[in-house]
């Protein structure tokens, strides 16, 4: 199929699609005027029910725990997935190249600013550790303060090099800290099992709202699931960096 | 017809043109993220309640108008999903690139390599 006809055929398609959509669309309620009753009653209920001030972390790791379980192992999988995908082929092998070991791979960046990189490291995996525990009070959550820890550890390999990155999150350690946090929320489900009466039942005091320990289970599935995403991305972002680094044919 | 839900269906139209239209894997893959984004526009613009606040009770009482918090965490899986998706598809480019010696699309002939 040339790319003429190919366009063609798209334009027809999208040409429907585009009046499927505005069709469906102008059936919403007007934009700002949604009333959604399930959204209503989460906003009456998340402070009073589960002391969580944070309704949207409220829904996640509580209301629909059981989704996120299958959310965190998407991400599991397809982590495992790529690393499947990107092996080392019969055709490769490992041998990290000269740019991988040097100080830094970026030229003419200063010492100031590699200095400055490396420095941002430790408060960035602070700002991951706060927003992981405080996700039940403020905007935040496992899911986001995971990538910021993961960046975290993305600044090593540009401040300071690849290998530096590499010894400072060996392969075996990273994995393992994924596979603890999936199965710690996992766990925590299973917690409500044992000592509620169902899974992801928030079974935990919970607590004052507002407090850094309020909301039951709902901190500790946050720093399992924080733990679990930091893992999932360094390892994906490492098996993209071997691929430039590392791996070369033979 | 209100204007985020047409910045969605505009995001949908122009992010499946990119992919319909794309020579080179990376930037298909970067048109399929576009596409996916239309779908967070329309997800938090189905949400919002003119003049409500974020729904974090934390200075604000326990029943203030506040946006949906449902589709907020939807929107939260959906970001994901997109990542995990993404994730994949470069893993596929960077293996067709190695096989191929290319990422223009039209030239992965099935037959090589």
């Amino acid at each position: 199929m040339t790319a003429r006809v190919r366009m063609i055929m798209f334009a027809v398609g999208a040409g429907g699609l585009a009046a499927l959509l505005l069709w469906g669309l102008g059936g919403l309620p007007a934009f700002g005027h949604f009333n959604g009753a399930y959204a209503l009653l989460i906003d009456h209920l998340s402070v009073p029910q589960r002391h969580a001030t944070d309704a949207v972390t409220a829904v996640n790791f509580d209301y629909r725990a059981f989704d996120t379980l299958g959310e965190e192992f998407i991400l599991f999988t397809s982590v495992a997935g790529l690393a499947v995908l990107l092996r080392e082929q019969r055709s490769e092998r490992a041998r990290p190249s000269d740019a991988a070991d040097s100080e830094h791979r970026f030229q003419g960046s200063s010492f100031a600013l590699r200095a400055l990189t490396v420095m941002l490291v430790g408060p960035i995996v602070v700002l991951s550790l706060y927003v992981d525990s405080h996700g039940a009070l403020t905007p935040g959550g496992g899911f986001q303060g995971g990538v910021v820890g993961a960046a975290g550890l993305l600044l090593v390999f540009l401040g300071g090099g690849y290998l530096a990155m590499r010894r400072l999150s060996p392969h075996g350690a990273v994995e393992s800290a994924e596979a603890a946090g999936a199965a710690g929320y996992a766990l925590v489900g299973l917690g409500g099992m044992i000592f509620a009466s169902a899974y992801f039942q928030n079974f935990l005091e919970l607590g004052t709202p507002g407090q850094l320990l309020s909301a039951g289970t709902i901190p500790l599935s946050s720093m399992a699931v924080g733990l679990e995403v930091t893992g999932a991305f360094v390892l994906l972002w490492s098996e993209f960096l071997d691929q430039a680094l590392v791996v070369r044919s033979r | 017809m209100s204007l985020p839900y047409l910045v969605a269906a505009w995001l949908l139209l122009v992010g499946l043109y990119g992919i319909v239209s794309s020579h080179n894997l990376i930037h298909m893959v970067v048109c399929l993220s576009i596409v996916q984004s239309s779908t967070y526009v329309l997800l938090l613009s189905i949400g919002y309640r003119s003049g409500a606040a974020a729904p974090i009770f934390a200075d604000i009482p326990v029943g203030s108008r506040a946006v949906d918090p449902v589709v907020q965490a939807l929107t939260l899986t959906d970001v994901v999903v997109e990542a995990t998706v993404v994730a994949l598809l470069l893993a596929v480019a960077v293996q067709a690139h190695k096989r191929f010696g290319t990422l223009d699309p039209a030239e992965l002939n099935p037959l090589r390599g």
